[in-house]
């Protein structure tokens, strides 16, 4: 099978402090996987080094086959200013970006498939009304509908679930098995274990380091859940021996 | 009514030359404010409107008078200001609003130093407030060049600059184009700014620029309407201001930005988007 991203020897940090240690693996294309972790594990700082906007310490990312402009990003905290005037329709239609540039005119065939990606997540007869009315649940809905029309071939979703209601978050995890089941490669942090159980085939289990990565079941058991623990309180330490103890 | 609005205009040509003068001001500067309260940067106008007065001075004190050499000096300094605070921005730890002051702060007291050792009163009186009814030919023909530039330049960067100001981290993920249409937005901010001191002087400048935005908050939830409505608050700012300015004897330039100010007034009792008025009427509906 081939990997969508393939991590060498992998040190992600900030100002030279590693927050990811000596990562190696590879995600395979169109799989969909979870990545877990205690707090500070470094869940996060993964995503922003696949999108290029952190620079490796040490070691490197492969996308295969993938170019940068292929990927689409929701991160944690998604910088959207809710007060600025935009409608809806205006925010969903930046996922369209790749496609019309910064210059190129939005044409009808553009505005119907903005239409359908605020059907599919939902939002229908919101499309003209102010982002800054949205409830946390709806603008998150909004941005899954701009992933939806970035057609990414891998998508990256921090946190993606925290501060929703049940029925957004089954409404959007339906999104995201609906891009698995188009071959996209999904890579999802992920808090929730029952979620992740419920949705996820694949779990990638970190804390700094690699603690455990492949089938759930496999990943989520007591046992590393203990030493992913472990591990982060370990990390307290000098950097460098980040893990070494507990492992 | 006529003689009191149109008169004035009619009889005298440095009344006229004004009019022209602040409404090429009201349609380059406004749009440009817009962004700048949206992308939450008004005070950054305001540092601008600062930094750029040594190099006005420099250019006043080597050739007088001379339109070109003002505007050229004040662009340098505005522009090199602009450009060192986003790259230290971009290459230090230090947060754009910090390293922009430490900039403008530097260029301020480098203007005054200037003016003071070499000039007169008089001379910084001219640069900090402008005189808006003796504008000439070759000044109109800038305001009206700046005014033009600046709306192509928003037509064409429409988009990236919306998109900065309401969500950078997405520009930056599918563009390069952030950083361009930052820049782009500030090197607008300083054209405008060293067009409108032309008229109002420095200080005045950034007024017509924030004010209108401002007041036009309180009007629309729609980035178009928005526009439109922050230009046509400055443009009627601007002939209401000259008006007052005619009749009563006084300082244009304070005028025209009081009367912006008169209108932000207004804007922020009885605007229907969140005005002091709207909010407590709601408040009543909620509780009833």
């Amino acid at each position: 099978m081939t990997y969508a991203l393939k991590f060498h020897d992998l040190s992600l940090g900030y100002d030279r402090q590693p927050a990811v240690h000596r990562l190696q693996g590879e995600i395979a294309e169109g799989s969909l996987t979870a990545i877990v972790g205690p707090n500070g594990a470094g869940k996060s700082t993964v995503l922003k080094g696949v999108t290029g906007s952190l620079r490796p310490i040490e070691g490197r990312i492969a996308l295969g086959g993938l170019t940068r402009s292929e990927i689409a990003y929701l991160p944690q905290h998604s910088d959207v200013d809710r007060s600025f005037p935009v409608a809806v329709a205006d925010l969903v239609g930046m996922g369209l970006w790749r496609e019309i540039g910064g210059f190129g005119g939005l044409r009808a065939v553009h505005r119907a498939r903005v239409a359908e990606a605020i059907a599919a997540v939902g939002l229908e007869g919101f499309e003209r009304r102010p982002i800054g009315s949205l409830s946390g649940g709806q603008i998150q809905r909004a941005l899954f509908a701009r992933l939806l029309l970035q057609d990414a071939r891998l998508v990256l979703l921090d946190e993606p679930f925290t501060a929703v209601d049940a029925r957004t978050m089954a409404d959007l995890i339906g999104v995201v098995r609906r891009w698995h089941g188009e071959g996209r490669t999904v890579l999802a942090v992920l808090h929730d274990f029952d979620t992740v159980r419920a949705h996820f085939p694949r779990t990638l289990m970190l804390a700094r380091e690699l603690v455990a990565h492949g089938p759930t079941a496999e990943v989520l058991t007591a046992e590393n859940q203990f030493r992913a623990r472990q591990m982060c309180e370990a990390c307290t330490g000098p950097p460098h021996s980040c893990g070494r103890g507990a492992a | 009514m006529w003689e009191a609005l149109v008169q004035p205009f009619a009889d005298f040509g440095f009344m006229r030359r004004a009019l022209v003068g602040c409404v090429a001001i009201s349609l380059g500067a406004t749009p440009v404010g817009v962004f700048l309260m949206l992308r939450r940067m008004s005070l950054t106008g305001d540092a601008m409107a600062h930094a750029i007065l040594p190099g006005a001075a420099v250019g006043y004190l080597v050739s007088g008078l001379s339109l070109g050499a003002m505007t050229v000096g004040g662009l340098i300094a505005g522009l090199a200001v602009a450009l060192l605070a986003g790259f230290v921005t971009r290459a230090t730890a230090l947060r754009e609003d910090a390293s922009l002051a430490a900039f403008y702060l530097i260029s301020l007291a480098a203007g005054v130093l200037i003016v003071s050792t070499r000039g007169s009163n008089v001379d910084l009186m001219h640069v900090l407030f402008g005189t808006v009814l003796a504008l000439d030919n070759a000044a109109l023909i800038l305001l009206g060049a700046i005014a033009s530039l600046t709306l192509f330049t928003l037509a064409v960067l429409f988009r990236p600059l919306v998109l900065e100001c309401a969500d950078p981290q997405f520009l930056r993920s599918v563009s390069g184009l952030s950083a361009v249409a930052h820049l782009t937005l500030l090197v607008l901010v300083v054209l405008n700014l060293v067009g409108g001191f032309q008229a109002l002087g420095t200080l005045m400048a950034v007024g017509i620029m924030i004010l209108p935005a401002a007041a036009a908050r309180f009007w629309t939830v729609s980035i178009g309407a928005l526009i439109a409505v922050a230009t046509a608050i400055g443009m009627l700012s601007s002939v209401s201001g000259l008006l007052l300015s005619y009749h009563f004897s006084l300082p244009s330039g304070p005028a025209i930005i009081l009367v912006a100010g008169l209108a932000y007034g207004i804007s922020l009792v009885l605007g229907p988007v969140s005005g002091l008025a709207a909010r407590a009427l709601w408040g009543r509906y909620l509780e009833a």
